[in-house]
């Protein structure tokens, strides 16, 4: 038996089977990323609320969500839905599960670029007459937002491959096909180097977005630097005339 | 009956009654400074004015008109007639001079972008930051910072100016430059409340000295030139740094901050 074929290996890499796997993977990462990022950020407004109504239930669903692996959520949204009668696809289920997953990740991430505004500028916009939503809408999340967009970027990666654990719930995504097909020609290692490129190629993707969304969230800060070095330049100028 | 009077200011943290009965009144264009030791309750008492303190009970009649402090609604109220200058300014990083001056103005008293641009503009040429209107806040000298947060106080046209310890933050050669604005605004016929420690700044200033003193009104000096020689007054002045321009160091750690 040979150690490498550049023939099964490319035969793989222009699988549909193996295509249509990861097409589900990314699905389930933007679908998964965009909920949880919503119910990240209620959950962030919560557990950061003085009311305990709001930020208990807000701990609790961090606290039991973070403490508890995946694995189980999953099988447990799996198995459990079915017998309160609720019957969703594989799909929705492994959604349901990296949505509540990622969602209590995200809402600490966001906490922590709200808790990064300083305090005097939300008790500026108080006074200036703002009501609380628009101080959260213009104020908080604009610039916690421009804060939190690296450690969403490591998110969006990890969840890109965490997507791989719903193959427990026999969701038929990138990893699980070709888990699947190795059972069938045994080759491991091409195999997942195609699946490996596949990731490489989706996480590179999403680095070239990240950047993009960062180039638009530095917008109002740019055009700061731009007067700062023509301030930089002129500075010589005046003081030469000094002299 | 006075442009301004507040009466019956009564602040509590469950027991503790960290303002009690405190009032004061001011004709228009007032200087009016709270001073007082550490944990007196001055920056307590400028906070209610602007509804940033919850009161327990108090009266404020301004512009003829009388808001019940302890009023849920009162907040609203009080933030039509004041505004207020943080020690600390408090100017939104993420927005340009000019947006910082006009947003209030456009999302809250719904006024238009182009009219409230056109005044921020007037207003910061008055200041002397007419060139800074596209810049971040980042960018600008705490002195400039202060002018821009001043500035955004006016363009809500309050009838009382409240600020934090104006002058605490700035360099000693700064401090005048901010007398010589806050009389200018005072001669316009808008009425300013300051907390502050810098005595000489204090006295050369105020048309009324409120001395507080573990949350009570102690004594009450005025006269521009005479309310520093109300006894009382005098008396702290000279334990509390004399005729110091700025502030005495540890502010800071003020717990009234």
């Amino acid at each position: 038996m040979q150690i490498w074929s550049w023939h099964g290996f490319f035969t793989y890499l222009g699988s549909p089977y193996i295509f249509r796997g990861a097409l589900i993977t990314v699905i389930m990462t933007v679908v998964s990323m965009m909920m949880g990022f919503l119910l990240g950020l209620l959950t962030a407004v919560m557990k950061r609320s003085q009311h305990r109504v709001l930020s208990w239930p807000a701990r609790f669903y961090v606290w039991f969500f973070r403490g508890t692996p995946l694995l189980v959520q999953l099988v447990v949204i799996y198995t459990g839905l079915p017998k309160l009668d609720i019957r969703l696809s594989v799909l929705a289920c492994s959604i349901i599960g990296l949505t509540l997953n990622e969602a209590a990740y995200l809402a600490e991430i966001i906490r922590a670029g709200l808790n990064a505004v300083p305090t005097g500028q939300i008790a500026a916009a108080r006074a200036l007459g703002l009501s609380e939503r628009q101080i959260a809408w213009r104020i908080a999340f604009p610039q916690a937002f421009r804060l939190i967009i690296p450690p969403l970027g490591n998110s969006v990666n990890g969840l890109l491959k965490t997507t791989s654990v719903t193959s427990v719930i026999s969701m038929e995504e990138l990893m699980q096909r070709s888990q699947i097909l190795v059972q069938d020609q045994f080759m491991v290692l091409e195999l997942f180097s195609v699946a490996a490129l596949y990731y490489l190629l989706m996480t590179t993707a999403w680095d070239f977005l990240q950047r993009r969304i960062e180039h638009y969230a530095e917008r109002p800060y740019r055009r700061q630097q731009k007067t700062a070095a023509v301030e930089a330049i002129e500075l010589p100028a005046t003081t030469q005339d000094a002299r | 009956m006075p442009y301004i009077d507040v009466r019956d200011v009564c602040v509590r943290h469950g027991k503790n009654e960290t303002l009690r009965h405190a009032g004061f009144e001011a004709e228009r264009g007032d200087i009016v400074s709270f001073i007082g030791p550490s944990g007196s309750g001055k920056t307590t008492f400028l906070r209610t004015l602007i509804g940033l303190q919850p009161v327990w009970q108090g009266q404020m009649d301004v512009h003829g008109r009388n808001v019940d402090m302890a009023a849920p609604a009162s907040a609203r109220i009080l933030r039509e007639q004041a505004a207020i200058v943080f020690q600390q300014y408090g100017l939104f990083g993420h927005m340009s001079v000019l947006r910082n001056l006009t947003l209030a103005p456009t999302v809250v008293a719904k006024r238009s972008r182009r009219e409230a641009e056109h005044e921020a503009r007037a207003l910061l040429e008055r200041l002397g930051l007419a060139d800074k209107a596209d810049v971040l806040p980042a960018d600008l000298s705490g002195g400039q910072k202060q002018r821009v947060a001043i500035a955004r106080a006016l363009m809500l046209r309050p009838a009382l100016l409240l600020l934090d310890e104006p002058t605490s933050a700035l360099d000693p050669h700064k401090v005048r430059d901010v007398g010589v604005l806050l009389r200018d605004l005072a001669q316009d016929g808008m009425t300013i409340i300051q907390v502050s420690h810098a005595m000489g700044v204090v006295s050369s200033l105020s048309d009324r000295i409120v001395l507080l003193e573990d949350g009570q009104v102690r004594a009450v000096g005025t006269g521009r030139g005479y309310a520093a020689q109300q006894p009382d007054i005098a008396a702290f002045m000279n334990t509390h740094g004399g005729d110091a321009a700025t502030d005495p160091a540890g502010s800071r750690s003020d717990p009234d901050h």
